[in-house]
């Protein structure tokens, strides 16, 4: 890379009075270029198609796994007679909140103006979209009967002619998930359309000049269609700003509207939301250490870049830290016994080993982010993201089983057991992921080139060199 | 190399040589600027030159173009308020329609419609609709996806998507002259200037395209085709599951057998010795109407003469078993009218609603001639006035003739009630005035 010699500079300085670049190196409009497209126009590197081989077996295996699902029934899983909604809730809440770092990327931080998002929105837009496709395959499954899953849509159902009832949280669940899956995909997709126009004109083979062109749309960087287009983006960035604090809005509600003890609390919304925030930050982070790495980004996604992020994660990682304790206190000031056990339970019943695992994962980590060497040390970082994404995994556990498991009636209690069909499925929802990570890095724009190219400095003196009679 | 849409709609056509084309196929003049602020100036020097048909080309947008090109500012927010307004009526009256008219959702008492609940959904479908029209609009008003492009003829237009920098001029502007915008480019400091011609590439879609999008189009419409004829015909077949669901369970039906057990019967009998909960009759006279003898059996398997009007009058027959004569039960006011209402609901709609046999079913029944009709009994006549009230009971439970048993419809007590409604209303035909009480006698007196 023509960049690779370019002299190192200090992008994570604190002073406010001087800003950093955002791009650093000594690139220019065409090198921009060069380092995106080369990533889809080199040669598949052979770690490429070690890594989809795994992947897509994953995959394969995940989709075999709901054949066997959907033929055999709801027995495979672990699921019991209290705890009804076991780990394909549990993986549903966590992908969906994986989910929330790439709209908040692209729609929050564009209208806060924080230029910094440019060089990982893209990026953070594609895991969004996968993930919400993993999680939208878990409740999908999980209805039962999976082939009248439509009946979630307003249609005149089955020969009663009766609609979904509006005022259910799992129907609002169903809207806010789609709305936020399509919303999410149209502003991916929009953000892309000058890449790919980029790649349709660099292409050199027929057939890729042909599909970049499709989706490109004949975009041709007019200064009319740009006007346009940025006030369409504006609209969408928006729209998509409400909508990303609603999708985990609505989810809590699944869990806050019952009268269950555990779940039944106001704090949910915007507990939910600042854990999503959390989990999907702490994914970027952990996909994106090793990409820049890879695809040679560095100076694209600088440690400004990343220190940014640490620092949403540490500030939402305390909220949610916060979100716990005040569970507790409200527990013990509400006075109500039920909700009181619920809480005493969590902590120091059957499931304490899944509560404290949460804790310390998502409390305890994140607070090393006070230290700047560790927020400005990709593999530190990448550490901790793990142990986030774990901890927030097992969030999710706690809220849903230990909540359900004991609940009302003594006599209805049961410990959940995950069956192995429900661990290898968890699994495998990985490998859909990746499998669609792996083909979005190979052959898209994973860095919004045209957003990058607006926030570089404007070179005064490159005429002379491009001039051509 | 071919521009796009030369490769795919006409692979043989290459690149024109611009410069020898006559004046008359030029569609406007491009110049490249070497950087975004030379753009941005020469976008300034041609919208002062008065030129309105002009585009500015980059790879991405530059701060003030809109200015400097005169762009005005687009209609796109009011649309996508429009739609998103529309979308929030929609969404509302969608929700009301679904679950408080169309298909009346009672949930716990809470009302059909109230706002709160409806909040979430509306909300989505604001944010769906709007954001489908910004997209969409923003599509439509830049008159995209447009795939040829005569731009897209020129080899070096390829770059504005990488690091090239464009400023156009159209040939139909009103004061479009090929000469004079060509120097204002080079007084504006472009590196390179020349006429760009009209494609030439055929604008219509070759037909090979649109066969192939006409038999997509139909092939699409076969499924829907299927599944509306499904619907809307009758198949002698047995009806194909895809999901049998819960059709075909693993559970034997009565009658069915089984190798489960010795007998190789699915259904099982009572245990011998036992009786099943709630099936223990103790008081013969209360649930049966008869006191059992040592060797009878239930009188409804006595096969009556099709033929018979109505019970021989007089004593009862000699295998008839020991009616009850005596009520089993307390008569009251209450008991009275309950039977009252439940001979009105069992045995009107037959019998009549004084007993006569002239209910509106025989009536009917008679009207229409049905030849296997036999007229239900007159209550009020004397053969079934002579009847113990323990013969009435078993013919309620049990059935007579045509008539079936009530016992799964009315429970004991009931059948009871209806029993002494029935004895009331022999009364009320063939009482003597020595019979009525005093001061009803003479209220019926004064009636006369």
């Amino acid at each position: 890379m023509a960049t690779a010699l370019a002299a190192p500079v200090d992008t994570t300085i604190e002073d406010p009075t001087r800003r950093p670049p955002l791009v650093t190196g000594d690139h220019d409009y065409q090198s921009i270029t060069d380092t995106i497209h080369s990533i889809s126009e080199h040669k598949t590197p052979r770690a490429w198609y070690i890594a989809f081989a795994v992947s897509s077996t994953a995959t394969v295996t995940f989709f075999l796994l709901i054949g066997y699902l959907i033929y055999q029934g709801v027995g495979v899983w672990g699921n019991n007679n209290p705890v009804f909604w076991g780990w394909p809730i549990v993986n549903f809440v966590f992908w969906v909140g994986i989910g929330h770092a790439g709209t908040l990327i692209s729609a929050i931080l564009f209208l806060f103006r924080q230029n910094w998002r440019t060089s990982v929105n893209r990026f953070a837009e594609a895991m969004t979209i996968f993930a919400v496709v993993c999680a939208g395959i878990f409740p999908g499954i999980h209805v039962g009967r999976v082939w009248f899953a439509y009946w979630l849509a307003p249609y005149p159902a089955t020969r009663l002619d009766m609609w979904p009832n509006f005022r259910s949280p799992l129907l609002w669940d169903v809207f806010a998930v789609s709305t936020y899956a399509t919303v999410s995909l149209l502003f991916w997709y929009m953000g892309m359309i000058p890449d790919l126009a980029t790649f349709r004109d660099r292409s050199k083979s027929k057939i890729k000049q042909f599909v970049y062109g499709v989706f490109a749309l004949g975009w041709n960087g007019s200064a009319r269609h740009w006007h346009r287009y940025e006030k369409a983006y504006m609209l969408l960035a928006a729209l998509a700003t409400p909508l990303v604090l609603s999708v985990h809005t609505v989810v809590s509600f699944d869990f806050a509207v019952a009268q269950l003890p555990g779940w039944h609390a106001t704090i949910f919304p915007p507990y939910f939301v600042a854990g999503a925030v959390f989990s999907g930050f702490a994914m970027v982070i952990t996909l994106m250490v090793p990409a820049r790495k890879w695809f040679g980004l560095k100076d694209l996604v600088t440690l400004r870049h990343l220190e940014n992020m640490c620092k949403v994660i540490l500030a939402t990682g305390s909220m949610v830290g916060f979100a716990y304790a005040i569970e507790f206190f409200i527990a013990w000031y509400g006075g109500n016994p039920y909700e009181g056990f619920a809480f005493i339970n969590r902590a120091f019943g059957p499931y304490a080993w899944a509560y404290w695992t949460m804790v310390s994962c998502n409390v305890i980590a994140p607070q090393f982010f006070w230290i700047k060497k560790v927020r400005t040390t990709p593999w530190m970082m990448f550490i901790i993201c793990i142990f986030v994404n774990i901890g927030m995994w097992f969030e999710r556990f706690v809220i849903t089983v230990t909540s359900l498991s004991r609940d009302f009636l003594p006599s209805s209690w049961a410990y959940f057991k995950p069956t192995p069909i429900d661990m290898a499925m968890f699994a495998c929802s990985f490998g859909l992921f990746f499998t669609l990570f792996l083909l979005f890095c190979r052959y898209l724009p994973i860095v919004a080139m045209a957003e990058v190219k607006s926030v570089m400095p404007v070179p005064e003196s490159e005429a002379k060199n491009d001039a051509q009679a | 190399m071919t521009p796009l849409s030369a490769t795919l709609l006409e692979p043989e056509t290459t690149q024109q040589d611009v410069a020898d084309e006559p004046s008359g196929s030029v569609c406007g003049v491009l110049a490249e600027f070497s950087g975004p602020k030379e753009l941005l100036r020469a976008a300034e020097m041609v919208r002062d030159a008065g030129y309105t048909k002009t585009d500015a080309f980059s790879p991405f947008p530059i701060h003030g173009m809109d200015d400097a090109l005169g762009i005005k500012s687009t209609i796109l927010p009011v649309i996508v308020l429009v739609v998103g307004l529309t979308g929030c009526a929609g969404g509302l009256l969608m929700q009301w329609w679904m679950n408080a008219v169309d298909y009346p959702f009672l949930i716990s008492g809470k009302p059909l419609f109230s706002l709160p609940a409806n909040i979430p959904v509306t909300f989505e479908i604001i944010v769906l609709t709007s954001a489908f029209t910004a997209f969409l609009g923003m599509l439509g008003l830049n008159g995209l996806p447009k795939p040829a492009n005569p731009l897209f003829e020129q080899e070096r237009f390829r770059g504005v998507t990488d690091n090239k920098f464009f400023m156009y001029v159209a040939a139909d502007d009103p004061k479009y002259d090929g000469q004079e915008v060509v120097e204002l480019f080079h007084r504006a400091g472009a590196t390179w200037v020349d006429d760009v011609p009209n494609s030439t590439s055929p604008s219509r879609l070759p037909g090979a395209i649109k066969m192939a999008l006409l038999v997509l189009f139909a092939i699409a419409l076969v499924p829907p085709l299927m599944i509306y004829r499904a619907r809307h015909t009758t198949s002698e077949a047995p009806r194909f599951d895809f999901f049998p669901d819960m059709d075909a369970q693993r559970y034997r039906s009565a009658q069915q057998s089984s190798d489960l057990f010795a007998d190789g019967r699915a259904m099982r009998p009572q245990v011998a010795g036992t009786i099943a909960v709630g099936d223990f009759h103790e008081n013969d006279a209360f649930f049966l109407g008869y006191i059992p003898g040592e060797d009878d059996e239930a009188p409804a398997d006595e096969p009556a003469p099709a033929d018979a009007a109505a019970p021989a009058a007089g004593a009862p027959a000699a295998n008839e078993p020991d009616y009850v004569t005596e009520f089993p039960v307390e008569v009251t006011e209450s008991l009275m009218q309950r039977g009252q209402l439940k001979f009105n609901i069992y045995c009107a709609p037959c019998h009549g609603l004084a007993g006569q046999g002239d209910g509106l079913v025989s009536l009917r029944a008679i009207e229409l001639q049905q030849p296997t009709w036999v007229p239900p009994t007159n209550l009020t006549s004397p053969p079934v006035v002579a009847q113990p009230v323990g013969k009435i009971y078993d013919t309620i439970t049990n059935g007579r003739r045509k008539m079936s048993g009530y016992a799964a419809q009315i429970p004991p007590e009931d059948r009871w009630a209806i029993v002494l409604y029935v004895r009331a209303l022999q009364k009320s035909q063939h009482a003597s005035l020595e019979e009525i009480p005093e001061d009803k006698a003479a209220v019926l007196k004064n009636q006369k």
